[in-house]
């Protein structure tokens, strides 16, 4: 028996027609099994909302799902509740002003983001940046994706049921907080790089706190190993669940340690090295099993990983400018604007005007992000402002596969695959 | 005096106002509404450092019938405020609202066609917090001040 | 027109003007990419064919653009990838302001399902064959689309509602 006219039965209190064609939506999803007992509980069919305020969900999504007792039958899921149309808002600001809002849309890791609109737009605008700000950059970026991934290892494994887990990754979380509070001046939205370069130089009492992350953080990390690696309970709720296969990850367009995960190592890193990712050394993990267990090993890795291009860039860093010198193309230092005429007005230029690339250049530029490769996709109109400025978004597409891998699933893994994904809510709804 | 003298060792007399307010302040238990940014400050906020337990805040419910103080952490957009007035009207009186956030207060830099300039458009809201986001200090700092708007209520003798 | 290319795309280009010569419109590189502008009529043919015969097995994304111009207004572009030898392209379309409808390419990559959804709900451009066209992100009961230059950024007032204030009885 299919189970029809799910729109009747429901008593939507608002937006009616959105939800109307939802249920229909998911009514009209195949699927396969049609004959139910419905005196049976666990064979009886239902429909569960769940989010968009769930503690599990990470962030507003709303997850529509046919169950056939403990089955997951089919799945819709319902983005937009973070939508605010950060690429309308792009188009009436500059390039520079529109930075701190890549902040706001991955905000585990701002600065991938931040990096990720410089160098589209230095791609654009044809500039070059120093070496020790691309070195800083990576630096930071790296701080980012250890973040990130941090936040992704706490609150999935608490959704497996370990609630410890999270109060020592936030200890660790708090510690980076410590580092981009003295690089940048704020704890969470660090808007640190600039179009050129970045805002400051690396302080010595922030050199310190990285160096000494980097060097108390990897005995953290095998801690963590030891206690999960082998843990039954931990193995038995991910291994075999939400397993995505290598030719449907590719179809439907997975990235990040979704994909690697899954067996295909596709880091942007490494087939489009930018900044300075050429020249340092640095594994990409891959795993073959596409399971969520899978995630939990890639993701370890990287985090190891990460330490090691922070080491390598600590060596190669060398001394010198953090931004670049020509007044036409990024901000001029705080002591020529305090000190000399000519700064001050060109600060005043770029922020007024900013940066105006050639007219009709387009331009794509992908960073791999903590949630897998982010790019933006620029079209320029000559003015300071884009013409349209598009974001590639990894956690939509993630969420796309997340829409697929729960057919059949138990409703009870529902909330470890949603943690394995590790979708950012503000990236996909941008 | 009074009747403290009539009763002897070990008794205090109170009002029963006082004594449900002084109960309330110390267990307001929060609603966390995290929606965006701001939610991953709140998380901090109940983390290990800043450590919300000492405000007898730490239990985050996330059943509305359980809670007490609503943290509307992040910017709230037309489609998500539907569902924030269902939770907050499932909510059981009394109960208080804490807008987290230039989003939340005002829209903040969302200045735009898909946000809501500010939760006090649907919600009444009894603190806000500036900071983008804020810093989890500043979010004690709101609960402190609910604290202190609990401690002077009157539930019990006026009939409001 | 000269371009520098490398083997693969240079095989690209070949092949797409042998075989689809009448509806290959424009080949030109910006910062560091390809573009090919083409027919829309064609678009499902030619992504299947670059699927098939040269390996763009993942579709990145799918975006629309607003030229806002009297003729072809609309721009829908692909972004494509060749895993094997890493190479990018975008696939350019461009249809016109009244009724902007091309074919669905959501049976060559089901990846598009959702970016397709996210160019409809934005710019109003309908994919026909599409197995679940609905918005994204904005909710279904809305009427305009944000991201056409004639939409105010601040949103036409009173077009969504705002939650009742006062509590239902129940």
């Amino acid at each position: 028996m299919k189970m029809t006219d799910i729109g009747s039965k429901v008593d939507p209190k608002f937006f009616k027609e959105h939800q109307q064609k939802l249920y229909k939506s998911l009514e009209d999803k195949h699927t396969t099994i049609e004959d139910i007992d419905s005196e049976d509980p666990l064979n009886s069919k239902m429909i569960l909302n769940m989010g968009p305020q769930h503690p599990a969900s990470h962030g507003v999504i709303r997850l529509v799902l046919q169950l056939r007792g403990e089955t997951i039958e089919k799945t819709k899921i319902d983005i937009g509740y973070l939508h605010r149309g950060v690429e309308k808002i792009a188009e009436n600001k500059t390039y520079q002003e529109f930075m701190p809002y890549t902040d706001r849309m991955d905000y585990l890791s701002p600065y991938g983001n931040n990096v990720a609109l410089c160098l589209a737009v230095e791609k654009l605008a044809d500039i070059e940046v120093p070496d020790r700000a691309q070195y800083i950059r990576m630096i930071c970026s790296e701080l980012a994706r250890i973040s990130s991934h941090l936040l992704w290892l706490g609150t999935m494994v608490m959704d497996a049921g370990a609630i410890s887990f999270f109060i020592w990754t936030f200890r660790e979380r708090e510690k980076i907080y410590d580092i981009f509070d003295e690089v940048a001046g704020y704890r969470l939205t660090v808007s640190h790089s600039r179009i050129g370069g970045v805002a400051n130089d690396l302080t010595d009492d922030a050199v310190a706190r990285i160096k000494e992350f980097i060097t108390t953080f990897p005995q953290e990390l095998k801690d963590w190993h030891g206690l999960l690696d082998k843990n039954r309970i931990f193995i038995d709720r991910n291994k075999d669940v939400g397993i995505l296969p290598t030719e449907k990850a590719l179809d439907l367009g997975a990235t990040g340690p979704v994909l690697r995960a899954s067996g295909y190592g596709v880091d942007q890193r490494i087939i489009n090295p930018y900044s300075k990712y050429a020249e340092v050394e640095f594994e990409v993990p891959t795993r073959m099993e596409g399971d969520n267990l899978a995630r939990y090993f890639v993701r370890m890795e990287e985090m190891s990983e990460s330490i090691r291009i922070i080491h390598q860039c600590f060596d190669k860093m060398p001394k010198g400018p953090i931004r670049t010198n020509n007044a036409k193309q990024a901000y001029p230092s705080k002591d020529e604007v305090y000190y000399s005429m000519e700064g001050m007005i060109h600060d005043f230029m770029m922020t007024d005007t900013g940066i105006c690339p050639p007219a009709g250049k387009e331009v794509y530029h992908a960073i791999e992000s903590a949630k897998g490769e982010l790019g933006y996709f620029i079209q320029s109109d000559g003015t300071g402002h884009p013409w349209r400025l598009k974001v590639n978004a990894p956690s939509f597409r993630n969420l796309q596969v997340l829409e697929h891998i729960l057919d059949g699933e138990m409703v009870a893994d529902t909330v470890v695959i949603i943690g394995g994904i590790d979708p950012v809510m503000g990236e996909a709804d941008k | 005096m009074g009747i403290e003298s009539a009763l002897g060792e070990g008794f205090l007399t109170t009002k029963v106002d006082a004594l449900s307010n002084w109960a309330r302040a110390n267990a307001a238990w929060p609603m966390p509404m995290g929606l965006a940014c701001c939610a991953i400050e709140m998380m901090a906020f109940a983390g290990p450092r800043y450590d919300a337990s000492r405000f007898g805040s730490e239990v985050m419910r996330f059943s509305p019938r359980q809670s007490d103080v609503m943290i509307v952490a992040g910017w709230a957009t037309y489609k998500m405020s539907h569902a924030i007035r269902r939770i907050w009207d499932q909510m059981p009186d009394p109960k208080w609202c804490i807008a987290m956030g230039a989003c939340a207060s005002t829209g903040g830099m969302h200045r735009c066609y898909g946000v809501v300039q500010g939760v006090d458009n649907f919600l009444p809201v009894d603190a806000y917090i500036s900071g983008c986001p804020p810093r989890p200090d500043a979010v004690i700092h709101a609960l402190m001040k609910i604290q202190d708007k609990i401690k002077t209520e009157h539930s019990v003798l006026l009939d409001t | 027109m000269s371009l520098d290319l490398n083997a693969t795309l240079q095989k690209v280009v070949d092949g797409l003007s042998d075989n689809f010569s009448e509806d290959l419109i424009e080949v030109y590189e910006s910062c560091g990419h390809t573009y090919f502008r083409i027919e829309s009529t064609a678009i499902v043919q030619i992504c299947e064919y670059l699927k098939k015969k040269h390996h763009f097995i993942l579709l990145c994304d799918v975006l629309g653009t607003d030229r806002y111009s009297s003729e072809e207004r609309f721009e829908v572009l692909y972004n494509l990838m060749n895993l094997r030898t890493q190479d990018r392209i975008f696939v350019k379309i461009r249809l016109n302001e009244e009724n902007p409808t091309v074919q669905s390419v959501s049976s060559v990559w089901t990846a598009a399902g959702w970016n397709e959804r996210e160019v409809y709900d934005m710019f109003g451009i309908w994919f026909e064959g599409h197995p679940d066209l609905r918005r994204v992100f904005m909710p279904e009961d809305y009427e305009y689309f944000p991201l056409r230059k004639e939409f105010p950024l601040l949103g036409i007032p009173g077009s969504i509602e705002l939650p009742n204030t006062t509590p239902e009885t129940e």
